[in-house]
Formats: structure tokens, C-alpha cells, sequence
């Protein structure tokens, strides 16, 4: 059974939670945007945490599904209409054979998801199905869907009880949120004015925001002296400090390594927030240390846990 | 006799040890043995460990580490101790064979899209730029920023021109560029801020090679031109 594309919208993909191991050879994790929606939208079908899914912008795709398939959304609300019928995210659904799965409008956040239970039979590249478009690794070769690509589903097709998940673990999305950072490598050479700036300044998302980086723009922030650096690592949600005192925050398909100052990380528990973010929203920051940034983690990683066992419970019920 | 490097959080599940802030062999092979004995040795939690040049970038589970080590107040604690003790054990090091590698670059106008910036800088002509640049060979301290992207020095003082002040959002795959005393060649197409003086037609990186890098860490490079 498959997903077939009659269109393919404007940049769909194959992601997991990303490729480990392969960043000396400057091979980045790529991956989902929002890890916290595939992870949910896994929970709710009873996939593997790691599972693939379809991530989406707008305009998105128009899928046809060829058998009946269980399937569930989730991150940006993208106007999902399943045979005309409007659709709703964080919960499973089912298709029948011969289905039209369309997007209508960008309502909320820039990036939907769609995992199918069972998941995706596709191909890996270093042990990932992500997709790293700059290569031409991972799925479909490593490159966006077009139309006619077919996308093959492992489950079984058989309807199971519709599940949907309650708000309190559903990420707090906003165009205008305040995300927690921890001070990075070079924060400490920043002039107490830029420090104070940049923890206290709203900074706008420019034009140049997509899966490798989000240009930020707000008023410039100064080093204390001018500092040559040799390249070192960045990580997802690094905050690196331009010659020209603006900002960019490091995104999924980030490079490996630069050599720009690194004032800041923005913490694990809310990239799920930044990646539906996009041009025109705007940013705050508000700075915790590591081991409160552990905790927010581990709270949803419990959350989750607890998610798991629920919906697998559930499907479990409805198999009888 | 040796300070002790700098330990700090890159994100809350990847740490970074820091030997300093240079370019120099020693600082290069303490991060290369740094990152095989974590590679060799593997904490629980662990999920890899990527040299750069004086600096080890060490990615961790921190939701393992903290299940692993409960005793510490954090994953951070646990990892940066961990790293700590591989730092006091005895060097290991390890002999790397250094191949010398001919990268034939064109050095032409219609590539050279920075040379002026650089010549400026230098305060000399491009010709001169140029012979400077492939006077000597480079060593390879690190694979990192693209898919095989060696970062290689060091560069000739006199052409040590730095980046640019807005990166450039498409730099054209293969090109040879500058960045004060590094230098390095786009494998692909891509952002990039460094200056840059030629092109090299040489497939840097191939997805399905093994391995998919054409240079490596240790590695001497000499540019020809064509």
C-alpha cells in the first residue's frame, strides 16, 4: 500500500530524527524540524519513536492513498481535508482506498507532519531515512517529492479506533514566542550592552529562514573586541553572532561546524517551537542553565513515555 | 604543565572541549585522539564524538547519561567528568599516514570571485595572490561545515584575508576559498562567507563512495593550477 503524490507541494520530505555518527565526515543529522510533532504523531499510531514521517510546507501536498490506511498529523495546522472532510491534528485517522488527503490553507506554524502506522518502507543512507537534499542522501535519493512518487507504507490497512491526544504535551506554538537558550561559547564576549540586548530585544525572522538557518533581524549586538575564531562545532539551535551583529539560529540541516561566535544554544525542549516559526514572526530569548534545560527534556520525555503506553493500550484494546 | 581545556555546553545534549583557540598540530592531534578514544570507549549514552581543529564536539543521550549516572546533578556533569578522566589518561596516539594529495584548481577571473577583495587586503596583485597560495601544501586538521569539506592550513600570512562580513548565500560547488589562515574547498553548492580565489573540478564529496570524502584528517594537499 502507498501514498501516491499527485502533487507534491512545495518542499515535502522523508525525515526521522535525524542521521548520527557520520558529522566528522561533515555529514549533518538533517531530520525533522519538529521533533516533538513526529514523535507525538509515532506515539499516537504506535510506530517506533523513530519512525518516518512526511514533513510538509505550505503548499503541501495532494496525496492519494491507494489502500485504506491509518494515518495521523500533526505540527502546523495546514488546512488538512480528507475527501473534502476537514482534519483535525494529534489524532489518527482513517483513509479509505482511493482517498484524497489535500491541504487548503496555512492556518498555524510552517511545517505539518503525516506518519502512517507502521511507518514507511524506504531506503536508509548511513543508517537514516532523512533526506539530505544537499547531497542527494537518504530517501527518494535524497531529494524533495514530486509528482507521481509513490511512498510505500508498511502497516496493515485495516481501520483501527481513532486516537487523539489531550493539549497539556502538545508543544505551546506561537509566531511570537519567548524561547529558552543556554549562554554559549562566546556569549561571555559580548559588551554588557549586546548581553542585555539580546535578552531583552524581540528580534524579527527575515526572509532567509529555512532548514538549514533562520536570519533574524533586530538591533546589532557588539563584541567586546573583534575575534577571528577557528572553525568549531555548531549543533541544531545554535545561535551564531554575524560580522554584521545579527543573529542566525543554526536549524536541522545546519553545516557541522563554523566559525562565527556562538552566543547561544536555544535548548532541545523548545526547537519544536522555533521550527514552526518562519518569515515575519519574531523571537525573545530568555536564558536557563543546562541542567533546568535537562529537565525540560526529561519532563517531556516523560510525558511522552506515559503517551506511549496509553495509546499502545488503546490501539491494543481496539485490535480485540 | 598542560592547562586544562575548556569544558562547555553546546546545546544541552552535546558538549565541546576546547585546547585552544589556534591552529596548530599539537592542538589538532589532542583533539584527533581526544575523539577515537571516546569513539574506542564509549560511555553509555554516548553518540559521537567530532574533532575540529583544537576543539572535540562529544553528542550524548541525555536522557541515557542521566539514567546512567544518577549521581551526577546532570548529563553535562556526567559527560564533562567522563571526558575529564579520558584527558588524564596516558596519550594514545595514534600515527596517521599523511598522504600528499594534487588538487588541480582553475584559478581564472570567471571563478576567482574574491581575489580582488584578497589582493586589496594583500596589497598585492592577484597574480602574486595566487602564486603565494599554491607556494606551499596544506595540511588537513578537520572534515567539517559540508559533506566532506576539509578545512587545510596554514595560509600564507601575507593573504590571510577574512571572511566576508555577509556570507554569500550560494558559493559555487568546488570553489577554493580563503579564510584568514584557512583554506578549504566547497564540495558542493552552498552558503559560505569565505574569500574565494579559484575552482577546482575534483569531486570532493561522492554520497555513495566509501568512504564519501576524498580527503581526510592528516591529509596534505597541494593545489596545482590549471
Amino acid at each position: 500500500m502507498s501514498l501516491i503524490f499527485k502533487k507534491p507541494g512545495i518542499l515535502t520530505t522523508v525525515q526521522d530524527l535525524g542521521r548520527t555518527g557520520s558529522q566528522s565526515a561533515g555529514i549533518n543529522p538533517n531530520g525533522v524540524m519538529d521533533a516533538a510533532a513526529a514523535r507525538l504523531i509515532n506515539a499516537i499510531l504506535g510506530n517506533d519513536d523513530s519512525a518516518a514521517v512526511l514533513e510538509m510546507h505550505f503548499p503541501a501536498a495532494e496525496i492519494e492513498f491507494d489502500e485504506g490506511t491509518v494515518f495521523a498529523l500533526g505540527g502546523a495546522d495546514l488546512g488538512a481535508e480528507l475527501d473534502g472532510r476537514e482534519l483535525r491534528n494529534w489524532c489518527s485517522s482513517f483513509a479509505k482506498k482511493g482517498s484524497v488527503l489535500k491541504f487548503a490553507a496555512r492556518r498555524s506554524g510552517n511545517r505539518a507532519y503525516l506518519g502512517a502506522l507502521g511507518g514507511f518502507e524506504i531506503d536508509k543512507w548511513l543508517g537514516s531515512s532523512s533526506t539530505n537534499l544537499a547531497v542527494g542522501g537518504g530517501s527518494f535519493s535524497g531529494r524533495r517529492l514530486i509528482a507521481g512518487d509513490r511512498l510505500d507504507v508498511s502497516g496493515s490497512s485495516e481501520k483501527i479506533r481513532e486516537l487523539k491526544i489531550g493539549p497539556s504535551i502538545i508543544p505551546r506554538y506561537s509566531r511570537f514566542p519567548t524561547v529558552r537558550i543556554i549562554a554559549g561559547c562566546e556569549f561571555e564576549f559580548l559588551t554588557a550592552n549586546s548581553e542585555r540586548m539580546f535578552l531583552s530585544e524581540g528580534f524579527t525572522f527575515t526572509r532567509d529562514c529555512d532548514r538549514m538557518g533562520y536570519r533574524l533581524s533586530g538591533t546589532p549586538l557588539h563584541l567586546l573586541h573583534e575575534r577571528q575564531m577557528v572553525s568549531s562545532a555548531v549543533t541544531f539551535g545554535t545561535v551564531q553572532l554575524l560580522p554584521d551583529g545579527q543573529i542566525i539560529i543554526l536549524m536541522a540541516d545546519h553545516q557541522t561546524s563554523g566559525g562565527y561566535p556562538r552566543i547561544a544554544n536555544v535548548v532541545s525542549a523548545d526547537l519544536p517551537i522555533l521550527a514552526q516559526c518562519g518569515p515575519g514572526d519574531g523571537v525573545s530569548f530568555a536564558m536557563i542553565s543546562v541542567a533546568e534545560a535537562e529537565l525540560l527534556a526529561v519532563e517531556f520525555e516523560n510525558e511522552l513515555n506515559f503517551l506511549r503506553v496509553g495509546c499502545r493500550l488503546r490501539n491494543h484494546d481496539s485490535d480485540d | 604543565m598542560v592547562d586544562s581545556p575548556k569544558i562547555f555546553p553546546l546545546g544541552d545534549n552535546c558538549l565541546t572541549i576546547d585546547f585552544g583557540n589556534e591552529i596548530s598540530v599539537e592542538l589538532n592531534t589532542k583533539a584527533i585522539s581526544l575523539a577515537s578514544h571516546l569513539d574506542r570507549e564509549p560511555f553509555p549514552g554516548f553518540v559521537e564524538a567530532v574533532p575540529a581543529y583544537s576543539s572535540v564536539a562529544v553528542f550524548y543521550h541525555l536522557i541515557e547519561v542521566r539514567k546512567n549516572f544518577p549521581e551526577c546533578d546532570s548529563a553535562f556533569d556526567a559527560v564533562a567528568r567522563i571526558v575529564r578522566n579520558s584527558l588524564a589518561q596516558p596519550d594514545q596516539t595514534r600515527v596517521a599516514k599523511n598522504r600528499l594529495i594534487e588538487i588541480p584548481v582553475d584559478f581564472s577571473e570567471r571563478t576567482a570571485l574574491d581575489i580582488n577583495v584578497v589582493a586589496e587586503f594583500a596589497e598585492i596583485t592577484p597574480a602574486q595572490v595566487i602564486d603565494r597560495f599554491v607556494a606551499k601544501s596544506y595540511r588537513v586538521y578537520m572534515i567539517g561545515f559540508l559533506p566532506g569539506f576539509a578545512y587545510m592550513g596554514e595560509v600564507d600570512e601575507i593573504i590571510a584575508a577574512p571572511r566576508r562580513d555577509t556570507p554569500r548565500t550560494k558559493v559555487p560547488k568546488g570553489s577554493v576559498g580563503i579564510a584568514s589562515r584557512q583554506t578549504g574547498i566547497y564540495p558542493i553548492e552552498s552558503p559560505g562567507g569565505w574569500q574565494i580565489i579559484g575552482q577546482t573540478d575534483v569531486e570532493m564529496f561522492d554520497p555513495n563512495g566509501d568512504p564519501p570524502c576524498r580527503l581526510r584528517a592528516g591529509d596534505e594537499v597541494r593545489f596545482v593550477p590549471r
